[in-house]
């Protein structure tokens, strides 16, 4: 099958490859810019390892072809810390939190969560359960991980953290 | 010392030891995108393995035709059986005794079994490769059901050992029975039934389950010919054993074979023993003379890899009129799939199941589990389990909900009257079990008081009440579960893996600048071993924890060990831990005694130093002492600063809790919500209340997802009909409910820092706890015992039996 | 996990899209959002040999009013419907579908289009365009027509389709104002499809139901407008023996497949309940 020419910007580099069309966006990612943070869990789009930030919506890469990404603005985990190194607030957040364990849901997760807070600033509990239930974990069973993104969204807002009472 | 001397609890603060929530070394890299998993491996020349695998679940193979598939360009080879029968590969051994097909030989025994493995310059291709291998099968009946697995006309599931009366654990009473396994007294037992006052009799089934963590089952095999030696990267949670297993079957020299467990993303025990894609995988790679990569999708995990439970358990209890627990029966029919490759010690085909007595002082008790083959997938321990604690803990605790019923007994007052005081211990249970420690009084008196239990029941009333009234469609359930378990495997008199004493070990140096490394023979796949392995050094040794590095998982360089499952890191390693500081702090207050010129026993230890007693002033820090272990060593000493302990555990450990759960039914749709769960967990000595706190979140979801929705199911024709996460039940945040932990810690008192390990605790007592919530529901009603999973269909089901929607 | 090889085309109008799919006949399918399609094809239980991407053509985006009717792009994702001011207004049972659907990330790029166009009948827009009485604009080689939603679902993935044609906007009127409306689902989890769901759309006058109307999901091979139970329901007030009539009218329409979700009959009473729970919401949300 003759490959298709694309181009697109990833993490904020502009990227040329030929693929085939039916290459799918996650290995595109993993195996031909080596961006392996984003990760395959299933093979039915229900897990979301594989959720990358793509023109601004949430997607999970396992479901998409490369060549429909084609000219797309896409954010990996790979490109959630700044420049200079300092870590996303959404980053520092899951390590203070303990919302994660394996790290394999875990890329997939802070970039979702990334979105979801772009949706919404301030989400109550529910409605980060809501956002996050695109993106399964077998470790954490999710406690930390609303804990994180409420942390997150504190110090994204410039407001104090406060931990809900037990 | 004046006001600038930090004070021994600030200096103890700062090491980050035992006891903080030290926040995890592993994290900096997983946050970032930057794990090593085997999937993110890239070698040059890296080959990709896929399986053609069987749609029938009994057939014999009459051909395969690999022609078309080795003619796709891309393709370098096609293996069948055929080719590994010329390296006598075709069949391995397994962690059970039994042997088990690596490529179908003749026959497939279950669904998806391996049928031949294409090799291809890239994934795409192996694929589209996979699907042109020309099977011709003959459909055989198959049989699914354990229960009539050895009766009279059953399908011959094991043609290869069909006429052998011994197996690897005993006399074969059928073709399709692996073994028999029994413990405790039984004419004791039976004794005990023939005089009771009281007795239940019930079959309790743990469904099929399957651990389905996140990252599924892969390998990269890379066999370097001209050295003649194999590297093995894999989702290995028991690295040695991999490679001396891998050194028994491949015949290559263990010293010439290195396996490494990168990051692993998640295990849950799915990923202990050896599957056919790690052999065709080194096969491959001696065969091409290139790196071969082999990644499961989630079908082929689900429907192949190491399952969980498929326990039958024929449970009775006896007791006085009063309440008094006199005896227990379980006679167990064991689904074992088409091969034996439990992941059990030799000695114990059914695991660790005689820890069903439990919690209570039951005076005579027996097992009787029997082993069979089906025509499903292999495995059976798995998934939390601690060695099947999980379908012990299960039947007990529904039983002891069935008994309170019977005898119009609260199921926790039942509970409080049978558990074994605290005087008992240490505890021989009828098993021969000694529980070396445990307050269960105490534990269990705070579960109730804080979710204030006499009110939930009080509440419960007016809610039945009112149902009756015909005021509310839902029905309120409350569940209990007082679990122990028996974890930490264990004694080497008691425990081996295929011959190996199942101890493990820690091997820490001490760098000149006061820092250091660790390396075990354990392996995290997200318990956070980086983070508090170094806590314990930290707390023994007086060395901050951010100075000590922890390696897991090469097998060149960690020291031998059994691996991570089983709740065994922490009671068995973190033992040898310790061990291996204490050695090393002797030394180093030899050499602090010698710096100091004082007789050793003139020293005492002071959070991070040696001081001379009545002296504090004049003290060696241990960094110092590590500067002078390789400059300054005393005459007739060696230098270096270091240590290996192999621990080989006196007894297991036996963590034990507390869980309660507040469950409301929607009778009409048989949907059922939790409206509260309480977890109170007894690990011993904490090491890290963070790490333990997502240990049992984690835990606790799973229980969830086990009693609410699992279940790998096939139907009568042998499909498995939930091998995707459409229909496997993966409860994501949404059903999810919130999780309140708690705890009381009573300290091993034979393990070096007196803790217990924890891992696996949740899903022991959560799963009966959800269990029991949803039966208790109903209980009132006349209901004894409806069985998980507890999904709407099912509840609902139970609830049209009992006649509530008319 | 791997789909087969296919060509991929990628139109940038409709009358391109509809030439393409006319000329490559069996062998091509349209890709809307993809995520029905593409995880059939990396399950190997879709193989087409062209894919036609209908992301580049403008005209099937967009939401417009067109006086009583909104008329909407089948490209609209989920998350737009979502999103969009006009029909949270005027159709708000859309929404409330909606959100009911998949999860965020499908959301984001799974088209209403989609939804309501490959005929599965676990798909939940159907039976409430169904309930709406909406139509979709078609298009193919023989030109433009519009299908009926009533009219449009035969079987399990067979739809009122000709080859080559394709569906370019629906078009729904919008209830009247003051309607009552609920979509109620069950599912096993978020991201499930429904076990049964209820679509009711209906006006109350003085108290009593002037207009209701009923659609049922995935309890049939198809779509079902329960026609006969929101007929029982006009002129009632609600009331429980009037509902009652209404629900077994309305299971008496259902054949469900048994699956995972549970059992034949169990789907049927959820329709049932499902129905009577959608009822209740929508008298709630009604004026008048």
């Amino acid at each position: 099958m003759a490959k298709s020419h694309i181009s697109m910007t990833v993490n904020g580099k502009k990227v040329e490859e030929l693929v085939e069309p039916r290459t799918l966006l996650i290995h595109f990612l993993r195996e031909q810019l080596q961006l392996t943070g984003p990760h395959i869990g299933c093979e039915t789009s229900h897990c979301g390892a594989c959720t990358v930030d793509l023109d601004g919506k949430s997607v999970k890469s396992c479901t998409v072809f490369a060549v429909q990404a084609n000219g797309a603005d896409i954010r990996t985990i790979e490109g959630m810390a700044a420049a200079d190194g300092t870590l996303h607030a959404l980053q520092e957040a899951f390590r203070e939190m303990h919302g994660l364990q394996c790290g394999f849901c875990t890329p997939g997760m802070i970039t979702r969560a990334y979105r979801l807070l772009q949706e919404n600033k301030n989400p109550t509990e529910d409605e980060i359960r809501v956002g996050i239930s695109g993106n399964l974990c077998r470790c954490t069973g999710y406690q930390n991980i609303v804990k994180a993104i409420q942390y997150a969204a504190a110090k994204m807002s410039g407001v104090p953290f406060q931990e809900a009472a037990e | 010392m004046n006001d600038m001397t930090p004070t021994s609890a600030g200096r103890a603060e700062k090491l980050q030891g035992m006891g903080c929530k030290r926040k995890r070394v592993e994290d900096i890299r997983f946050v970032q995108g930057k794990g090593n998993y085997v999937d993110d491996i890239k070698l040059p020349g890296m080959l990709y393995g896929d399986f053609t695998r069987s749609p029938h679940a009994h057939a014999r193979v009459k051909k395969i035709d690999t022609t078309k598939a080795a003619a796709v360009p891309g393709v370098v080879a096609v293996i069948t059986a055929e080719t590994l029968k010329t390296v006598n590969l075709a069949w391995m051994p397994t962690l059970a005794g039994d042997v088990q097909m690596v490529l179908a030989d003749g026959k497939v025994l279950f669904q998806n079994q391996e049928v031949a493995f294409v090799i291809a310059e890239d994934r795409y291709t192996a694929a589209d490769a996979a699907e042109l291998v020309e099977v011709e099968y003959e459909a055989l009946p198959c049989n699914v059901d354990p229960l009539k697995a050895m009766s009279a006309n059953a399908p011959v599931i094991r043609e290869d050992i069909k006429d052998k009366k011994e197996g690897a654990h005993g006399p074969r009473k059928h073709y399709n029975h692996v073994f028999n396994w029994q413990a405790g007294d039984k004419a004791k037992a039976d004794a005990a039934f023939a005089k009771a006052d009281v007795s239940i009799k019930e079959m309790i089934v743990y469904p099929r389950v399957h651990p389905c963590p996140l990252e599924t089952c892969q390998c990269v095999a890379s066999f370097d010919k001209i050295k003649g030696e194999l590297t093995l990267w894999g989702t290995f949670q028991a690295p040695h054993v991999i490679r001396t297993v891998g050194s028994l079957i491949s015949k290559i020299p263990e010293h010439k074979i290195h396996v490494i467990a990168p990051d692993i993303g998640g295990g849950f025990g799915n990923k202990v023993g050896a599957y056919p894609g790690y052999i065709c995988a080194i096969v491959a790679s001696i065969v091409t003379g290139r790196p071969v990569k082999w990644v499961e999708d989630r079908i082929e995990n689900l429907s192949t890899t190491a399952f969980a439970r498929d326990f039958y358990m024929e449970t009775e209890l006896a007791a006085t009129k009063d309440g008094k627990v006199t005896g227990l029966r379980c006679y167990t029919i064991a689904d074992h799939g088409a091969f034996d490759a439990c992941a059990n010690a030799t000695k114990w085909p059914a695991g660790l199941f005689s820890i069903i007595s439990g919690s209570y002082d039951f005076p005579a008790a027996h097992v009787s589990v029997d082993g069979v083959y089906t025509n499903k997938a292999p495995g059976g321990v798995a998934y939390r389990c601690s060695f099947r604690v999980t379908e012990a803990a299960y039947a007990i605790e529904r039983a002891m909900d069935i008994m309170a019923q019977k005898l119009k007994m609260d199921p926790a007052e039942f509970r409080m009257k049978n558990l074994i005081r605290r005087e008992q211990f240490p505890y021989t249970s009828a098993f021969g079990w000694v529980y070396d420690s445990g307050d269960y009084q105490t534990a269990f008196k705070k579960a109730m008081e804080t979710v204030g239990y006499k009110q939930l029941r009080e509440e419960q009333k007016k809610r039945q009440e009112a149902f009756k009234r015909g005021e509310t469609r839902e029905l309120m359930g409350i569940g209990v579960a007082f679990f122990t378990e028996i974890v930490g495997a264990g004694p080497s008199r008691n425990c081996d893996i295929l011959g190996i004493a199942m101890f493990d070990s820690a091997e820490i140096r001490i760098h000149p600048t006061g820092t250091g490394i660790c390396r075990l023979g354990t392996k995290s796949q997200g318990q956070g071993h980086e983070t508090t392995y170094a806590q314990i050094i930290a707390t023994e040794l007086g060395l901050p924890a951010d100075n000590i590095m922890v390696e897991e998982g090469n097998t060149d360089t960690a020291p031998y060990g059994l691996g991570t499952y089983g709740s065994r890191s922490t009671p068995v390693s973190g033992a040898a831990t310790a061990m291996a500081c204490r050695k090393i702090k002797a030394k180093a207050q030899m050499i602090a005694a010698y710096m100091l010129e004082v007789h050793d026993d003139d020293l005492e230890w002071d959070v991070d130093r040696f001081r001379v007693k009545g002296n504090p002033e004049r003290f060696k820090t241990m960094t110092e002492l590590a500067w002078a272990a390789y400059h300054e060593v005393p005459p007739g000493m060696e230098p270096g600063l270091e240590a290996i302990n192999y621990y080989d555990p006196p007894n297991f450990t036996y963590p034990f809790g507390a869980y309660i759960c507040v469950m409301d039914v929607d009778v009409d749709t048989g949907t059922s919500k939790v409206r509260r769960f309480y977890a109170l967990d007894d690990c011993g000595t904490r090491i890290n209340p963070m790490i333990i706190e997502g240990q049992i979140h984690g835990g606790l979801t799973e229980a969830f997802g086990i009693a609410m929705g699992q279940e790998i199911h096939y139907d009568e024709e042998g499909n498995v009909t939930t091998a995707s996460l459409m229909d496997y039940f993966l409860p994501t945040a949404v059903e999810t409910p919130k999780w309140e932990t708690d705890w009381t810690t009573t300290p091993s008192p034979h393990h070096p820092i007196g803790a217990k390990g924890v891992g696996e605790s949740p899903n022991v007592g959560g799963v009966p706890c959800f269990s029991n919530a949803v039966n208790d529901a109903f209980a009132f009603l006349g209901s004894t015992n409806i069985p998980m999973p507890h999904d709407n269909w099912r509840t609902w089901t139970a609830a049209e039996k009992l006649g509530l929607h008319t | 996990m791997i789909p087969g090889a296919f060509a991929y085309h990628r139109p940038t109008s409709v009358k391109e899209a509809v030439s393409l799919l006319g000329n490559l006949g069996d062998d091509a399918r349209a890709l809307a959002g993809g995520h029905s399609l593409i995880p059939m094809m990396k399950l190997r239980l879709a193989s087409p040999a062209h894919l036609v991407d209908l992301a580049g053509v403008a005209d099937l985006m967009g939401i417009r009013e067109d006086g009583r009717d909104v008329v909407i792009g089948v490209m609209t994702t989920q998350h737009e419907v979502i999103a969009s001011e006009p029909l949270a207004k005027k159709i708000p049972i859309l929404r409330e579908t909606s959100l009911l659907i998949a999860d965020p990330q499908v959301r984001y790029v799974g088209t209403i289009g989609g939804n309501v166009a490959n005929g599965d009948p676990g798909n939940d827009m159907p039976a409430v365009m169904i309930c709406l009485n909406a139509t979709y604009h078609v298009t193919g080689k023989s030109g433009d027509r519009r299908i009926a939603a009533r009219e449009f679902y035969q079987g399990a993935y067979f739809t009122a389709l000709e080859p080559g044609e394709i569906v370019t906007a629906i078009r729904v009127p919008a209830p009247a104002a003051g309607h009552g409306y609920a979509y109620e689902k069950l599912k096993r989890k978020v991201g499930d499809y429904a076990t049964a769901a209820a679509a009711v759309v209906l006006t109350m006058t003085g108290g009593k139901v002037a207009s209701c109307s009923i659609g049922l999901t995935n309890v049939a091979e198809t779509p079902l407008w329960a026609e006969e139970a929101g007929k029982i329901l006009i002129g009632s007030a609600l009331d429980a023996a009037t509902v009652k009539k209404a629900v077994a009218a309305a299971e008496a329409i259902t054949s469900p497949a048994s699956d995972g979700r549970g059992p034949a009959a169990y789907r049927t009473k959820m329709a049932g309940v499902m129905l009577t729970r959608a009822l209740a919401r929508a008298k709630e949300r009604a004026s008048a």
